[in-house]
C-alpha cells in the first residue's frame, strides 16, 4: 500500500467539502476518482498535497510516513508526490524550459534532473520545440502537456492529477492520456480525479466514485463502467 | 541650458533613493500582495546601521594603524549594512507578516505600521535626541563641465543605484531564486507545488529589498549626513507613491517611476517656489493616476489568487 488516505474531513470556513474519505492506491497502480463538480474531488487531491489542511482525525499515509507532519513544498521534494492542479496554473511568465527548471528548484541530483527533462521531451516533444517561448502564448493541448511535464520534473513516485482532460480536444485527450500511461509504465502511480468519467475508467485500472464529500461505490474499471447506477449518473446512460 | 543639467544631475540623485526604496515595496507587492508599510523605516534603519557600521570601521582602521582609502570604506559600509539591514527584513517578516500570511490585508498594514513606529521610537530610546552625523568617508570633490558642476558623490550615488538595480534585474531574471520570485509573483499558492518553500522565498524577498533601502539609506547619509528617526516616514510614503506610479509589483515601472518623481519634484522647484514643491509635484501624480490607475506597467489582474 503506497496511499492510504483514512477518514478524511476537510472543512472550508465551517462548510464540510469531505466527509470521511477514505481510499488507499498500492505503487504502480492507475486509479481514478470519478464525481460530479463540486463532489470533493479536487479538495481529496489538495488535501493530500496538504494545500488544505485536514479536519483532526484524519489519516493520510504515504509510504509509511504521516503526511500530516509534511509541509507542502515537502510533500513534494522529499515525498516525491506530484500534483497537476484543476485549470493547469502554469506560470505564464516564465518560459516552457523555466517553469520545467523551476520545479526542480529542491532537487539536488543534477544527473536525475538531466535524465528526466530528456524523458518529459521524449514524452512531450512539442516541448522542446517550445521551450522558449512563455508558457501563456502556448495551446491548451500544449498547456496541459507543460502541467504534466512540469508534475514530473519535481519528482515522480506519484502523480495526482486533477482534470487532466479539461478543455482538450477529443484527439489531443487521447494522446494525453497515451502519455499518461507511458509515465505510470517508467514506475509513477498515477491518481486522477476527472468528471469525464467514461475516459478515466478506460484509463486506470479500478474507481472510485465520490457522492458529496463520500465514497460512495469502489471497485474495478470494468465493474463501475457496467454498474447500472454508475452508467445512469455518469456516463449517459 | 547649464541649469537645466545641473537640476537634471540633482533630479536623478534625488529620484536614486526613491527608486532604491520603491523596489522594495514592489518587490513584495509582487510575491505576497501585500504593502510592507515599515519599508520606510527600514530605510531609516539601514541608514542608522550605516552610520554604525561607518564608525566602528573607521575606529578600527584607526586603531590597527591602517591607512585605507575612503572609497573603499564606503563600498565596505554599504555591502556590510545592506547584509544586517537584510537581516531585519527577514527578522521583520518572519515576525509580523508570516503570522498573517492568510489573514486579511488590512491587518498585515496595520502591523508594518505599527513594527515602523516601533523601530522610530526604539532608535529614539537607543540614541536620544541628539542628532547623528553620518561619518564623512570620501572628500568631496567638485568637477565641471563647462558651467554645471557635479560632485563625485553625485556620481557616486547615481552609479551606485543603478549597479544595484542593474545587480537585482540579473538576480530576478537570472537565478533560481529569481525565477521562483517570478513565479510566485504570477501565482503564488501554487508555488509550493513545486517543491518551492514559499517560506524560503518571502523572507528572501524581504532581505533583498530591506538590502536595496540600507543601501539607499546610507547614500542618503552621503547626501545629507544629519540623520533623525523620522527621516524614513516622508521618504517612505514618496517611495511608496513611486511604487504604486510604477505599477503594483512591476521592479522596472518602481525604478523608473522613483526617478520620475525625482524630476518631477526637483522640475517643480525650478518653476515654483520651494515651498510648493510637494503640493505641485504630487498633484501632478495624482493627475497621472487619474489615467492611468493601475501605474505605469501595472495591470488590473496581474496576480491571481485562487487555490
Amino acid at each position: 500500500m503506497q496511499l492510504r488516505v483514512e477518514n478524511l474531513h476537510v472543512s472550508y470556513d465551517q462548510i464540510r467539502a469531505l466527509h470521511g474519505v477514505s481510499f488507499s492506491i498500492d505503487a504502480g497502480e492507475i486509479v481514478c476518482i470519478i464525481g460530479a463538480n463540486g463532489a470533493g474531488k479536487s479538495t481529496t487531491l489538495r488535501a493530500i498535497s496538504r494545500l488544505v489542511p485536514a479536519d483532526k482525525g484524519a489519516g493520510l499515509r504515504f509510504e509509511g510516513h504521516d503526511l500530516l507532519a509534511f509541509a507542502p513544498d515537502k510533500v513534494v521534494s522529499v515525498l516525491g508526490i506530484s500534483h497537476v492542479p484543476e485549470g493547469r496554473r502554469l506560470f505564464g511568465n516564465l518560459s516552457v524550459l523555466e517553469n520545467l527548471q523551476l520545479a526542480t528548484f529542491a532537487r539536488r541530483d543534477p544527473q536525475g534532473i538531466k535524465r528526466d527533462m530528456e524523458r518529459v521531451f521524449s514524452i512531450f516533444p512539442r516541448l522542446l520545440e517550445r521551450r522558449t517561448q512563455y508558457a501563456a502564448t502556448l495551446s491548451g493541448g500544449e498547456q496541459q502537456m507543460l502541467a504534466v511535464g512540469r508534475a514530473y520534473m519535481t519528482g515522480h513516485r506519484m502523480m495526482l492529477l486533477d482534470e487532466p482532460s479539461m478543455g482538450l480536444a477529443p484527439l489531443m485527450m487521447l494522446s494525453m492520456f497515451e502519455a499518461l500511461k507511458e509515465i505510470n509504465r517508467d514506475g509513477t502511480t498515477i491518481l486522477l480525479v476527472e468528471q469525464n468519467a467514461r475516459l478515466a475508467l478506460k484509463f486506470a485500472q479500478r474507481g472510485y466514485v465520490i457522492e458529496n464529500g463520500r465514497i460512495v461505490l469502489e471497485g474495478s474499471s470494468e465493474a463501475l463502467l457496467n454498474d447500472p447506477e454508475v452508467k445512469k449518473a455518469y456516463l449517459g446512460g | 541650458m547649464a541649469f537645466f543639467m545641473q537640476n537634471v544631475i540633482n533630479a536623478l540623485q534625488w529620484g536614486s533613493f526613491y527608486a532604491l526604496i520603491a523596489l522594495g515595496y514592489s518587490m513584495v507587492y509582487s510575491i505576497l500582495m501585500l504593502f510592507n508599510f515599515t519599508h520606510g523605516d527600514i530605510f531609516m534603519t539601514g541608514a542608522y546601521i550605516g552610520l554604525g557600521v561607518a564608525t566602528a570601521l573607521l575606529a578600527l582602521v584607526a586603531a590597527l594603524g591602517w591607512s585605507l582609502p575612503g572609497w573603499l570604506l564606503l563600498v565596505a559600509t554599504i555591502i556590510i549594512s545592506m547584509f544586517i539591514t537584510s537581516l531585519l527584513g527577514v527578522l521583520v517578516e518572519r515576525v509580523g507578516y508570516r503570522p498573517l500570511r492568510s489573514a486579511p490585508r488590512a491587518s498585515a498594514a496595520i502591523t508594518g505600521l505599527m513594527i515602523g513606529i516601533i523601530l522610530e521610537y526604539g532608535n529614539l530610546a537607543l540614541l536620544g535626541t541628539q542628532r547623528l552625523s553620518f561619518p564623512e568617508l570620501i572628500q568631496t570633490t567638485t568637477y565641471s563641465v563647462g558651467s554645471v558642476y557635479f560632485t563625485n558623490k553625485k556620481i557616486f550615488i547615481v552609479v551606485v543605484a543603478l549597479l544595484l538595480m542593474v545587480g537585482l534585474h540579473q538576480f530576478i531574471q537570472k537565478s533560481r531564486w529569481g525565477m521562483a520570485m517570478r513565479a510566485m509573483s504570477y501565482d503564488f499558492p501554487i508555488v509550493p507545488l513545486m517543491g518551492v518553500s514559499l517560506n524560503l522565498i518571502a523572507p528572501l524577498t524581504f532581505a533583498i529589498g530591506s538590502a536595496l533601502a540600507a543601501a539607499g539609506g546610507i547614500l542618503y547619509g552621503m547626501a545629507y549626513p544629519v540623520l533623525d528617526p523620522f527621516m524614513g516616514i516622508l521618504l517612505g510614503w514618496k517611495s511608496f507613491v513611486a511604487a504604486i506610479l510604477g505599477g503594483r509589483g512591476s521592479i522596472l515601472g518602481a525604478a523608473l517611476a522613483g526617478f520620475l518623481l525625482g524630476f518631477i519634484e526637483i522640475f517643480t522647484t525650478m518653476v515654483f517656489p520651494s515651498t510648493f514643491r510637494d503640493l505641485i509635484a504630487y498633484s501632478i501624480i495624482l493627475l497621472i493616476l487619474t489615467f492611468r490607475p493601475y501605474g505605469f506597467f501595472g495591470q488590473a489582474h496581474s496576480t491571481q489568487l485562487r487555490l
